[in-house]
Parts: structure tokens; sequence; C-alpha cells
């Protein structure tokens, strides 16, 4: 028996007018879970994401948190919540620990309560010495850093991340990484969207793979790559425009291949067998790599387009 | 006892506040001065040498007459303005409704603390105009203690639909046409310079459905001591009252279809 679940949902919908932005998706997080929305522009992350965080009414379904019912009982849900949205909302006028001690106020914190936590917060993330200083000349990164202290200011049960690290350089995603890491190390409940897979490999215990308002797939990283792709890619680059006459190499030396406008992907158990069988049939790509498979295969795999364009 | 949410709101607007209010307590200062040294005392001596003028003001100096209709439309162009820009920029640039609305925080608590702000600023706003007519002795009077208060009201009369129209926007385009359209037009002819009974009957109800005229001609009679029915005044405050509150409600629900949709 597992415990109850923190989120469930069954058939959630969202509706913009005419335009259905999440088409019926059922999914369950439970306590202590990393779990991912995973899933290209569009797909309906963000709009799943404000319906959890109760901020946006659901058009069809069912949706509990904690138990709870979302259009009844919003504000109870979102006073256990910690939500980082994908656009920051910051106050850039303020300072760092300003912009703490203020959101902390809304969570009705007593002023020197919110004050010993954004002490404590800013040191998770590594931003003391820039608690005095205002938002707006903070680095990309750190202002994410600063909006997932703040999004801790109310200690919540469940963490919301909305594409936490689009847009930073990768030692800015390796701070945040480490970071939300340890925040699923001391139990805390997260829910993030990515369209990195890379970052839901990383992150995620499970995930959802999301496409045009739609679960396309379910499980572990490890399990949907095992499902939806081989252990190996072979990644031939041919010159270009020439890779619909080299397909022919790619045919029968793996257990399947993706013509793709830059390079040709072969699907196979053993890569470098693989790219032995090209090579002795004749084949003379200008390079070719043999690496993991990775959740960006295995969404080439389900929507026949890769995720990140 | 935990503190109302739109009290622990209204700490936000404060430490905004804090970095810019020095800068804008000059010009603040300033404008009055300059109007009535230019109205009160210009084109009041041209005013004031033409007989029966005193009569049609009601008995007092031009300068006495202007000065009142200052304080509302101060607090009139300080609630709009407010109202406009600063809504918009939470709502869409600075994203700040949006952190509150992923809080325990509900629409009416930012819609009460917006209230409460606007109260604020335009309080401050008249206070300053009040302490500059203290400077002029046709003007000076105990009356402009009370006069603060009915020129906040008039604020918010403007403050609150203001308010409920910018945060419905996408974008702020129409912001500088209602300040060139109808602030401005209201400053003229809302009363506060000339009594409107001088213009076409047209215009002139117009100008008595507005709310402005009412903040006027309660921060003139406070004032200047003339004598206002306890009805017309009761009538002036429930009309401002009106507006204010009608407009809160509409904002409150913009709000909500706004940031819960
Ligand atoms: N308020 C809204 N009104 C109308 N359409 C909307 C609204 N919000 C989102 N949509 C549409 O719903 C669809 C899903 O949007 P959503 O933001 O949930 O996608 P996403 O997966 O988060 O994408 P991204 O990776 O770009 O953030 C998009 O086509 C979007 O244009
Ligand atoms: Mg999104």
């Amino acid at each position: 028996m597992s415990p109850e679940p923190l989120i469930h949902a069954t058939g959630l919908r969202k509706q913009f007018g005419d335009f259905t932005a999440v088409d019926g998706i059922d999914f369950n997080v439970q306590p202590g879970e990393a779990f991912g929305f995973l899933g290209p522009n569009g797909a309906g992350k963000s709009s799943t994401m404000r319906m959890i965080g109760c901020t946006s009414p659901i058009s069809g379904g069912t949706l509990r948190l904690f138990g709870l019912d979302p259009a009844t009982h919003g504000r109870d849900i979102r006073r256990r919540l910690g939500v980082v949205p994908q656009l920051d909302s910051l106050d850039q006028e303020l300072t760092v620990e300003e912009n703490l001690i203020i959101y902390g106020r809304y969570f009705d914190l007593s002023r020197a309560e919110a004050r010993r936590r954004a002490v404590e917060l800013l040191d998770f993330v590594q931003l003391t010495d820039r608690a005095k200083s205002r938002v707006e000349p903070l680095s990309g990164g750190m202002k994410r850093r600063v909006t997932i202290a703040r999004s801790l200011i109310n200690e919540p049960d469940l963490l919301l991340l909305d594409e936490p690290t689009t847009g930073l350089d990768p030692q800015a995603r390796h701070i945040l990484w480490d970071r939300l890491y340890r925040l699923k190390q001391q139990g805390v409940t997260l829910v993030l969207t990515t369209h990195y897979m890379d970052e839901a490999e990383q992150l995620c215990d499970r995930l959802v793979v999301m496409d045009a308002g739609r679960i396309v797939a379910e499980g572990s990283p490890r399990q949907l790559i095992e499902q939806h792709a081989t252990r190996e890619v072979l990644e031939l680059r041919f010159p270009a425009g020439t890779n619909a006459d080299n397909e022919a190499y790619a045919l029968g030396i793996g257990d399947r291949h993706e013509v793709l406008p830059d390079r040709i992907l072969v699907y196979a158990h053993n890569g470098d067998e693989a790219l032995a069988k090209a090579i002795g049939a004749g084949a003379k790509p200008e390079s070719a790599l043999v690496r993991r498979s990775t959740l960006e295969d295995v969404f080439l795999r389900l929507t026949g387009r890769t995720l990140v364009e | 006892m935990s503190t109302p949410a739109p009290l622990r709101i209204l700490e936000w607007n404060v430490a905004v506040y804090r970095r810019v209010w020095r800068s804008s307590l000059l010009t603040s200062f300033l404008q009055p001065i300059l109007y009535l040294l230019a109205m009160g005392l210009g084109v009041g001596a041209l005013v004031n040498r033409n007989t029966g003028s005193g009569h049609i003001l009601g008995g007092v100096s031009y300068i006495a007459f202007v000065a009142p209709g200052l304080l509302a439309t101060t607090a009139m162009m300080v609630g709009a303005i407010e109202s406009l820009w600063p809504v918009y920029d939470a709502l869409k640039w600075g994203r700040q409704y949006e952190a509150m609305s992923a809080t325990p925080l509900e629409p009416g608590d930012i819609v009460a603390a917006h209230a409460l702000w606007m109260l604020f600023r335009t309080g401050i706003a008249a206070a300053t105009v009040a302490a500059v007519m203290a400077l002029f002795p046709d003007v000076r009077s105990l009356g402009l203690i009370a006069a603060v208060p009915a020129a906040m009201l008039s604020g918010i009369a403007f403050a609150m639909p203001l308010g409920a129209w910018a945060i419905t926007r996408d974008r702020e385009m129409s912001f500088p046409l209602i300040q060139r359209f109808v602030i401005v037009p209201l400053f003229l002819f809302g009363g506060a310079f000339f009594p409107l009974s001088q213009l076409p009957l047209l215009i002139r109800y117009i100008g008595y459905s507005t709310p402005l005229w009412h903040g006027v001609q309660l921060c003139r009679s406070l004032t200047n001591g003339t004598s206002l029915s306890a009805l017309a005044a009761l009538g002036h405050i429930g009309y401002l009252v009106i507006w204010a509150l009608a407009g809160g409600l509409l904002m409150r629900r913009f709000a909500k279809r706004r940031l819960f949709a």
C-alpha cells in the first residue's frame, strides 16, 4: 500500500476558450518524490503547474492536493506550497532580503520569524553576501536562487518548480541542481517541469512526457529509456544534404534509426558494433559518435520530434 | 494577533516607496506653490477687480475659491496616475501580483491593500497642498484639516475604477489617453477654477456627474467655512463613496479573473 498521494489528478483538463491546453491527464505524486513534467514549448506544462498551484481553476477532471479540492480550499493548499514560477516575479527594486521577508509576511509569518528564515535560506542558496543588494543587477542564476529561497520561506510540503534552470549557463544550472538535490534529500516533495532531458534525469524519480496537452509516457528515467530507446545510440554525420543518400547504411545495423536534418541516429544495443558494420558496408561519415541514449531519444521516439529545436 | 492581510501587503508598498519618496516630495510642494501664485495672485488680481465676481465665487477672493479645488484635483491626479501604471506594472512587468497570488492572499486582499495605499498616497499629496495653502492668509483655516480626508475620498473615487481598468489591460496604450482626455479635462472643467454655473447646460451636467466636482465642493466648503447643507454634504460624500466602492468591487472581480485564470 502506498501512502495517500500528495497530488492526485484524473482526467485533468485546462481550456482557454476553445483551445485545450491540457487534455485529460492522470498522475499521482507521492510524498518525498521528485516528479517531472517533460515536454516541448506549449505542451501544457505551465498550465498544469498553475492548476496544481491553485492559481488556475481546472476546466475538467479532478485534482486533489493533500486530499483537498483547490476549488474550495485554494487558500489552505497555497499555504503549504512553495512556487517557483517560470518567469521570475521578484521585486527588482528591493533587496534580496526584503524580497524574502515581504513574501514571508504574505504567509503571515511574524517579521522576526520571516527575517530568521530569510537568513537561513540565503545561506542555503549561498547568497548570504548578497542579502543587502538589490535584485535587479543579480545574474539570472542568482535570481533563480533567490526565487527558490523565497519559495521555501513558508517551509512548504510541496515545491513546484516551473523550468527552474531554463536560460542559465551550465555552471549556474549545476549549482541549482545541487541545491534541489539537497532539498529532495531533506524529504521535500518536488514537482518540476523542464525542457531538458539531463535535468529530468538528474532530478526526477519519476516523470511524465507531455506533448500537446497529453501524457505520452510515464516512468522513471531509466524505465523510459529502456522501454522507448536502446542502450546506446550511434550518431552519424554525413556531408550536408546527403543524409537521404546515406540512409541505406543505417538499415539493419541497429534496432531502428531516425534521420534528422543534421545527422542520422542509429539505435543499437552496442553502438561500436553498429558503427563497425556501417563502415564495413562502405559508409564514409564525416564524424561518428557513440553515446548512451537519453530521454531526448525517448521523446524523439514518442513524438517524432526533437525536444529543443 | 496576526496582522490583517491587506496591511501585510502594504509593507511591500512601503518598502518600494521608501526608495522614492524624497524625490517626489519636492515636486509635490513646488507644484501647488506655483499654482497658487499664478492662479491665486496672478489671475486672482484680475478676477477680484471685476465687480460681481465676488458674488459668483460665493463671497470669497479668487485665491480662496481656487485653492481648495487644488486639494481635490491633486488627489484625483495622484489617485489616477498611481492606479494606472503601477497596477499595470505589478501585473505585467514586475509580476508582484502573480507572486502574491501564489500565497494564501486572495484578490480581495490585493484590492483592499491598493485602496489603503491610495488613501495613504492621496493623503500625503493633499496634506502637502494643505500645508502650502496655509502659507496664504486668504485660505489659511482650520477647515483645511477636515478638507484633507475629503480630498482623499475624491482621490480613491478615481483610483479604484481606474485600478479596475488597469488590471484588465494587456497594453498600457490607453493610459496616456485617459490622462489627456479624462483627467486633464476634469482638472480644468471640474469646478476647481470657476463655478460650473458659468458653462452651457450640457457641459455643466457632465461636470456635476463626475466625482471631481463633488470632491471640489466638499473641499471648498470645508476650507472656506461656507455653508453646505447636511444633505448636500452627505450627497457629495455618498457619491464619492459609491464610485470608490463600485470601482473596488470591479477591481476585485477583474483581479480574480486576471490572476486566477
Ligand atoms: N492564459 C492563456 N490564455 C490562452 N492560451 C493560453 C494561456 N496560457 C497558456 N495558453 C496556451 O496553452 C498552451 C500551453 O501553454 P503552457 O504555458 O502550459 O505550455 P508550456 O508547456 O509551459 O510551454 P513552455 O515550455 O513554452 O513554457 C500554449 O499553446 C499556450 O499558448
Ligand atoms: Mg511553461
